[in-house]
């Protein structure tokens, strides 16, 4: 729009010019807003070399909106004055008048009229004088003139302090001839149109460079959610690696599943109020395959399958109280049970990966409740080397090659390990997942084949995508409390790709 | 070496540091400069809990010493006895003893002694529920005891480090403030009888689990020290005092000789502790070399077992393991825990990683395959996933929604520390209501979605409850939005391959009404025949709940009947 007439007119003028024109000047003379030229000078600009511009900033004054009025109507006083009529006017009428309160004071400072308080209908006002010279009106009306420097500082700054005239900076550009300057400038066209295509006319046309510069708009989109993002490609891993995924969609678990069935007694301290979330309702489990229960209940209690049990009164009752799971491992104990069921036995694979719950204390890396991914074997002779072999697999699709691994005790794991790997960042050795064989007297009151043993790790699905996506404090990754820009932000996981740098929070 | 041994170095530090920690630079002058090591020990590996046990223990995996054996005899004069009375039946009615005769302490084995007991009260002793050991300079005493069950106002004697007489009823009041003593309170509080143990003149040794008597305190000087273990799980008694008495007894004059106890049961049946058990397991070397996933001879891996304190060695056949289990190793309770043993000695990390051969074929679980599938195509439609907890308020899912808790059947959490925790999300509408008032600076629209678990309660089911997978979508500007939560429906509907009409196996919405929803902005979504859902323009007070100011609509439906 502006790059138009207004941008021709420019370089014509400049054209004959001397030297150079002040934009501001030159929208006074055309009478057009200043800002059209502005435009029209920046679009020259963008041309290249055609024109100089020189950004200079001058101060001027104007009046204000109620100056304006004055420099129009007269000043409020002078207004008062000629409202009077010669016979006087009664003060309570004159201070309903428009201009009478300010203009009724600076009247009488100005000695032009006079209040009679002892007339009979209440204070009256008459004029002193005849006639009078409104001055205000005068100096607003120079201004208005652009001739504000013939007015005294002093007198300036009273109809400032009046709040009539104002002091503005005005931006003006000084143009000159660039080093390309002509006045034969086609418009240039800024995109490419249809019309110009089956015209042809894009031969002929400059187009307006483009800024390389500038950031594009991004694409009105929907975004997933990191850690689920991280939780697709754990599901990839293990599905690459053959294995099955087990149901885990039941939050609510009983005791026996959770804890019993694992062979985790009963004083265990993971069984405490301070750890496990109990029930309230539904407070007990209303089934239970109870002829497992009572093999179970006899290896805690008694010992059996080559073991010397924990040898304590074992109670139903602990067993049947529900809980939130703490571990999908009480899904694992279904799957497990659910294949020693199957005669006779077939090799299995299993994953899972959802939600667990403890009753633990908050902080800034732990929730109430958290992912927990899981992975377990079945098959005859498995062995340690088996375990650290298919860890090693896992981890190195994780993109984690050096292991080491570390002597450890799980209530229903024998042998047990834990999984460290060596974090570059930190310069040491950090656990990554725990491990370990299932134990017999957990497999074997299933009913699954003596000489099959079933490997098993864990991990937890948050850890792996704070270090993934630099996040420090896990509410703004997990929960409501997250960052939604973040979540918009964030970028593909590609967990064996290299780590990227690490990210800068918005603000929280 | 720790790492190889199963052991974790926690932290190099000192006295001096940790108290500088703890309480500031001033405190710490004048405190042991001496490097301290923490270590974190397996929660089953008893005997490692004081330096005494730690240091045989790697002694002897370093094969720098042969792992002793320990002996109870029976004393030349007569034996110490302690009768248990049938009154503790109900309280805590089990109780074992012994006795550690010449024993010499110092200054760092009395810290050491002390110490490993308060270990042993807070780990295999459950914070002393299950087990209280009580330790006694036996000088001061005269047997045979007698442990017995009283009245607490019948109880009264002079505590330990009190210069005053007390009844039980004092002491618990006493101790209410005590921020050591105060835990364990409660495990006799409440009961009619006391549990208590008496000398023959009847002076009080103890009251378990809470505190001993001043009377028979042992000191640095304390040479004959009797030992007492009650609880309410026997086998964790005697666990307790074999590992006090083979620890300790290194310091007295006859090294690892433990002075046995008679304890007389209310049944009259009599029995001798400590048990210092000898077990003998037989196991073959190729099991071993069968779980662990190596090639050792017999005769090797009898060695590797012996510097894991199981003394081993091969008989037979050849290929079988003859391993004797001292009464330090209360964790080994199978073969698999000696099998383990075998593996830590042999080096996790010297062993040969291998795959298994194991075939088989993947199946994804299919109502995640089909989450998985929306998810994706609910992100391709613009609305953005978010991860909202399970656990809720009861506010949040029925309050603040306009329901009776008692309508949403919903399951509830016994124990919930915050009000976060009350009880299992019944709908997942809240949480994405919590997201958007979590990330209201974010520019408009905000269009939410979540596909995950809900929990009812369910009798069909074995526990009584069951998940649901729900899908929700929240449209949230200034304008409610509804037709585009409807379009989300569409979609939804097209990608679930749904047509729409009432025709068997398609889907359409009928006007309804719901508590959360402005009044005539709120119909049921119904889809192959059942009622799946519900979509709508939510109601004022619901937005105003949630700390929003803008409208909203919203969307809600079970996905399962789609598998």
């Amino acid at each position: 729009m502006a790059d138009g007439p207004v941008a021709e007119v420019l370089l014509r003028q400049l054209e004959a010019a001397d030297g150079g024109l002040d934009s501001a000047e030159l929208a006074a003379e055309l009478g057009v807003d200043h800002q059209a030229v502005v435009g029209a000078v920046k679009s020259l600009q963008a041309l290249g070399e055609i024109i100089e511009a020189e950004l200079r900033s001058t101060k001027r004054w104007e009046l204000t909106a109620e100056g304006e009025e004055i420099a129009r109507e007269g000043s409020h006083e002078a207004r008062v004055f000629h409202s009077i009529p010669r016979e006087g006017l009664a003060q309570s009428e004159l201070m309903r008048l428009p201009s009478g309160k300010v203009g009724f004071s600076k009247a009488m400072s100005n000695k032009w009229i006079r209040v009679d308080k002892s007339a009979a209908d209440g204070p009256r006002v008459f004029r002193v004088v005849d006639s009078v010279e409104d001055e205000v009106q005068r100096r607003l009306q120079l201004v208005q003139g652009g001739q504000a420097e013939k007015l005294g500082e002093k007198e300036r700054s009273e109809l400032r302090k009046r709040k009539l005239l104002t002091e503005v900076t005005l931006k003006t550009y000084w143009v000159s001839k660039g080093s390309t300057f002509s006045t034969n400038i086609s418009k240039q066209e800024t995109e490419l149109s249809p019309e110009m295509i089956s015209s042809g006319s894009w031969r002929d046309r400059p187009f307006k460079p483009y800024n390389f510069l500038a950031r594009g708009v991004l694409p009105d989109s929907g975004h997933l959610h990191p850690l689920l993002k991280v939780r697709t490609q754990f599901r990839q891993i293990f599905l690459e690696m053959g294995f099955t995924e087990m149901p885990t969609d039941n939050f609510i678990e009983s005791s026996f599943w959770n804890f019993d069935a694992l062979f985790q007694p009963q004083q265990h301290p993971a069984r405490d109020q301070h750890d496990t979330f109990f029930l309230r309702d539904p407070a007990e489990a209303l089934q239970l395959p109870m002829d497992y229960v009572h093999r179970v209940k006899r290896t805690h209690s008694q010992g059996g399958y080559g073991s010397q049990g924990y040898k304590y009164n074992w109670k139903l009752e602990e067993a049947r109280k529900n809980i939130l799971r703490t571990h999908t491992t009480s899904a694992s104990a279904r799957a497990l049970y659910r294949l020693a069921q199957k005669k006779p036995f077939t090799p299995a694979k299993y994953f899972s990966i959802d939600r667990v719950f403890r009753n633990e204390t908050l902080d800034a890396t732990h929730l109430a409740e958290f992912h927990q991914i899981e992975g377990v074997v079945a098959d005859h002779g498995l062995t340690l080397g088996h375990l650290m072999g298919i860890l090693r697999e896992f981890f190195t699709k994780l993109g984690i090659t050096q292991l080491r691994f570390k002597p450890a005790y799980n209530p229903y794991t024998e042998p047990s390990m834990e999984v460290f790997s060596y974090h570059q960042g930190l310069k040491k050795w950090v656990e990554v997942g725990n491990s370990g064989l299932f134990r017999p007297e957990m497999l074997l009151p299933m009913g699954l084949p003596e000489n099959v043993s079933v490997i098993a790790w864990g991990l937890s699905l948050e850890r792996p995508t704070m270090i993934k996506y630099g996040i420090n404090n896990i509410r703004e990754l997990v929960g409501h409390k997250v960052n939604l820009q973040m979540v918009y932000d964030s970028p593909l996981c590609r967990l064996d790709a290299e780590p990227g740098p690490p990210r800068t929070q918005g603000a929280a | 070496l720790c790492f190889e041994f199963g052991l974790e170095l926690d932290e190099i530090t000192s006295e001096k540091e940790i108290i500088s920690k703890e309480q500031g630079n001033e405190k710490a002058e004048g405190a042991s400069d001496v490097v301290l090591y923490k270590i974190d020990v397996p929660a089953n590996r008893y005997d490692l809990l004081c330096l005494e046990g730690l240091v045989r223990g790697l002694q002897v995996f370093k094969e720098r010493i042969k792992a002793p054996v320990y002996k109870r005899v029976t004393p030349n004069g007569e034996i110490q006895k302690l009768i248990i009375t049938e009154e503790t039946a109900k309280i805590r009615p089990y109780a074992v003893a012994a006795v550690l005769r010449n024993i010499k302490f110092t200054k760092d084995r009395y810290d050491s002694f002390i110490e490993l007991q308060e270990k042993l009260h807070q780990n295999i002793c459950r914070k002393r529920a299950l087990v209280a050991i009580g330790t006694h300079d036996l000088d001061t005493l005269s047997g045979p005891f007698t442990y017995t069950a009283k009245r607490p106002s019948d109880i009264k004697f002079k505590p330990l480090n009190k210069t005053k007489e007390y009844t039980a009823c004092e002491l618990m009041n006493i101790y209410k403030t005590d921020n050591h003593l105060k835990h364990y309170l409660h495990i006799i509080e409440n009961k009619p009888l006391y549990p208590v143990i008496y000398d023959s003149n009847g002076v009080v040794l103890s009251m378990p689990p809470v505190i001993n008597g001043n009377h028979s305190k042992i000191t640095v000087n304390t040479r004959n020290v009797f030992i007492e273990c009650t609880g309410t799980d026997f086998t964790k008694a005697k666990i307790v005092l074999d590992v006090i008495v083979t620890m300790f007894s290194e310091y007295c004059e006859n090294q690892f000789m433990v002075e046995a106890a008679e304890v007389v049961f209310p049944n009259g049946k009599s029995y001798t502790f400590p048990e210092l058990a000898y077990r003998k397991e037989i196991v073959r070397a190729d099991l071993i070399n069968k779980k662990v996933g190596i090639r050792e001879t017999p005769e090797n891996i009898a060695k590797l077992l012996t510097r894991m304190y199981l003394k081993s060695e091969v008989i037979g056949d050849g290929n079988q393991i003859e391993i004797e289990i001292p009464p330090t190793r209360a964790d080994i309770i199978h073969a698999c825990d000696i099998v383990e043993d075998a593996a830590i000695a042999y080096g996790y990390n010297n062993i040969q990683m291998t795959l298994p051969k194991t075939y088989t074929i993947a199946n994804q679980f299919p109502l995640n395959k089909l989450t998985e599938l929306l998810r994706q195509d609910m992100a391709a439609a613009g609305f953005t996933e978010a991860l909202t907890f399970a656990l809720c308020s009861q506010e949040d899912i029925a309050d603040k929604l306009g329901l009776d808790i008692s309508a949403t059947k919903a399951v509830h959490i016994s124990n919930p520390k915050t009000a976060e925790f009350q009880v299992a999300r019944t709908t997942l509408l809240p949480g994405l209501l919590k997201t958007i008032a979590a990330n209201r600076k974010m520019p408009l629209p905000l269009k939410l979605f979540e596909i995950s678990d809900i929990v009812v309660k369910d009798s069909s089911r074995d526990v009584g409850a069951r998940n649901y997978r729900h899908l929700c979508a929240v449209y949230y500007n200034k304008n409610p939005g509804f037709e585009i939560i409807h379009g989300l429906l569409d979609r939804i509907m097209q990608l679930l391959n749904v047509p729409p009409g009432e025709k068997k196996g398609g889907y359409v919405i009928k006007a309804s009404e719901g508590s959360a929803f402005f009044p005539g902005r709120c119909a049921e979504i119904l889809a192959r025949g059942q009622s799946i859902g519900k979509l709508g323009v939510l109601h004022p007070d619901v937005i105003t709940k949630f700390e929003l100011t803008m409208p909203c609509s919203s969307l809600e439906i079970n996905i399962e009947p789609f598998l």
